[in-house]
């Protein structure tokens, strides 16, 4: 009975709203909605400039040739063929795959279980975040040519300390085979701060009690972590992984100042040819035509991501 | 902050690790991930700040000297004289600072009109600028170098001046989801109790909205100074004059001619204003990076 009330007072309610807005003079509305985009027009405009009109650029150069003095030609799918037939487009997405997948092995796995460590120490933890925070805030630039020459074979600090230990050394930049690790290793050193940050938080939120009764199930350190840590944890882990991937599949800075796309090109990755097209040889529809590639991919993805979790918050 | 420190129930039991064999256990693994994060965090700062140190020749010397033998402080004197280090730093302080401004001005205005003026078509605003978080930034680096360098209807270039960094840096579909979701969670009743006394909608931003909304704004904020300090593709393709120049881009086109030893002074100088900014705002940013920055 009071329910039905309720919503018919609320009926009420809106018709009288309805009627008053009705009885807004039109100037009104119309000023109204003006000052509304006057709130708006600033970030319009920079969205407009730099954001939505060079989406619509990159597909259409894609489709176009440039030349120096700004003439555009209608090539149609040429730019597409070209990069096709180049024997660097397939080692560049095969280079940007790679590090995408060793980044997940490393950068992916290393921030979760740091966090779980610190998570269980109880004692100096603010230095614990600080230090795994500390080069996130450093200029990566910076970062990356100490690094540099931490990996040089002959008096780099690496091979320093691997010959002291008498291990056995490595070429690391300069080797096809430990190149991409090698930006991998700097990569998940630079980055991991802002992951372990963000897990330990998610951490803490995990009632206490669930470890509990798990405990007195009999359930070790390992079966906890799989069957509480891991599902409770899920939703940020899945959004991390998701944001990981599209971060890692357009990396440049690494291979663009630690190893300068080698050796033999082995460290192109897709972004950096692209950077070579556009700036090297002034190519710039075939740079929009890998780009546009790109662009479906990572956004295919990202969209995939929110489609499918927006269904699993439905269920 | 207080989210971290929270005495909760982890992993392990209190009582596991307060007695007898978990006791020591807990002391050891504590000891030994205290080396080794120190080791992996703090050391490269001691060999960079250090390897600024050294000589010319102890600085390239096998193997290197694990403390410099002579303190060659002239090293630090130099890049900061000869690398102009000085300009590099103002200037990236320069556009931090406006990036930081315009996106306060611009990005809030604009999320508070699509959260509380909600005009005509504003959703589509919304998610026109929401879409562009799918949108890989890199790959839009050319598109829209070439609109900066000759800005379609105006017929301007903004490279190698400060605009180039600023405005482009407004255009951020994550600071307008950030800040409309704040202000979708201010109450009705609120602004309309501010409108009944006369209040116009800027009024009502600058005295009820913003004032509620600080914690969020300095997330923003942080984000801002933080990522005009780290960018380095964007910078690199807009600003090609070395006195306009950031400083990671000023350090990849020294890289090229100074001398290690003084480019390793130069390296550690660079990386001293955003330790020391992390350090002043460490709570800040922590909380900002775990309760503002993803729960979406």
């Amino acid at each position: 009975m009071t329910t039905i009330n309720v919503s018919r007072a609320r009926s009420i309610e809106l018709a009288q709203e309805r009627r008053q807005r009705r009885h807004v003079p039109l100037w009104g509305r119309v000023r109204r909605h003006a000052v509304a985009y006057l709130f708006l027009a600033g970030a319009i405009v920079c969205f407009g400039f730099f954001s939505w009109y060079p989406i619509v650029r990159e597909t259409v150069m894609s489709f176009q040739k440039t030349n120096f003095a700004g003439d555009t030609t209608w090539v149609g799918l040429k730019n597409f063929t070209h990069i096709r037939h180049d024997p660097e487009f397939w080692t560049a997405w095969r280079a940007s795959i790679e590090f995408s997948l060793l980044a997940l092995v490393f950068g992916y796995a290393v921030p979760f279980v740091t966090a779980i460590i610190l998570n269980e120490l109880r004692h100096v933890r603010g230095y614990f975040r600080l230090l795994v925070y500390l080069p996130v805030m450093m200029p990566p630039a910076a970062a990356a040519f100490l690094w540099k020459w931490f990996y040089d074979p002959g008096d780099g600090l690496f091979n320093t300390v691997l010959r002291d230990l008498h291990l056995p050394t490595s070429q690391w930049l300069q080797s096809t085979h430990t190149a991409m690790l090698s930006l991998v290793f700097f990569s998940t050193w630079i980055n991991m701060g802002s992951g372990t940050l963000i897990y330990l938080a998610s951490l803490q939120n995990i009632p206490g009690e669930l470890y509990e009764a798990a405990e007195l199930e009999g359930a070790g350190l390992f079966r906890k972590i799989w069957h509480i840590t891991i599902p409770q944890t899920r939703l940020i882990l899945s959004l991390l992984l998701m944001l990981q991937i599209v971060a890692t599949m357009q990396v440049f800075l690494e291979p663009f100042i630690l190893s300068g796309g080698g050796p033999q090109g082995k460290t192109t990755t897709v972004v950096y040819l692209i950077y070579e097209y556009a700036f090297h040889f002034n190519n710039y529809g075939s740079a929009a035509a890998l780009g546009l590639i790109l662009l479906v991919i990572l956004a295919g993805f990202g969209g995939a991501y929110v489609w499918l979790s927006r269904r699993g918050d439905e269920r | 902050m207080a989210q971290f420190d929270a005495p909760t129930r982890t992993l392990i039991s209190h009582a596991q690790i307060s007695r007898g064999h978990g006791r020591i256990i807990y002391w050891i693994v504590l000891g030994f991930f205290l080396v080794v994060f120190t080791l992996i965090f703090i050391f490269p700062l001691y060999w960079m700040a250090t390897g600024g140190l050294k000589s010319a020749q102890e600085v390239i010397q096998s193997p290197p000297t694990w403390f410099p033998h002579v303190l060659k402080w002239s090293n630090y004197a130099d890049a900061w004289r000869h690398l102009k280090l000085a300009r590099l730093l103002l200037n990236t302080t320069i556009y931090a600072g406006g990036a930081l401004v315009f996106q306060l001005v611009f990005d809030v205005a604009a999320a508070y009109a699509l959260s509380k003026l909600r005009p005509v078509f504003g959703n589509i605003v919304l998610f026109l600028m929401l879409a562009t978080l799918m949108i890989p930034a890199t790959v839009l680096a050319l598109p829209t170098f070439l609109t900066v360098f000759n800005l379609p209807l105006l017929h301007i270039n903004l490279t190698n001046s400060p605009w180039a960094i600023w405005l482009p840096s407004v255009a951020n579909g994550f600071n307008i989801f950030l800040l409309k979701r704040f202000f979708d969670s201010i109450p009705e009743e609120l602004l309309s109790a501010a409108a009944i006394d006369g209040a116009g909608p800027l009024r009502t931003l600058w005295s009820i909205v913003l004032p509620i909304s600080r914690p969020i704004l300095g997330v923003v904020s942080i984000f801002a100074v933080v990522a005009v300090w780290k960018d380095f593709l964007w910078p690199l393709l807009v600003l090609n004059n070395p006195a306009k120049q950031t400083v990671n881009i000023g350090l990849y086109q020294l890289q090229q001619g100074a001398p290690q030893d003084v480019f390793t002074a130069a390296l550690f100088i660079a990386s001293i204003p955003m330790i020391v900014f992390f350090l002043i705002f460490q709570r800040n940013i922590m909380a900002g990076l775990t309760s503002g920055g993803l729960k979406g």
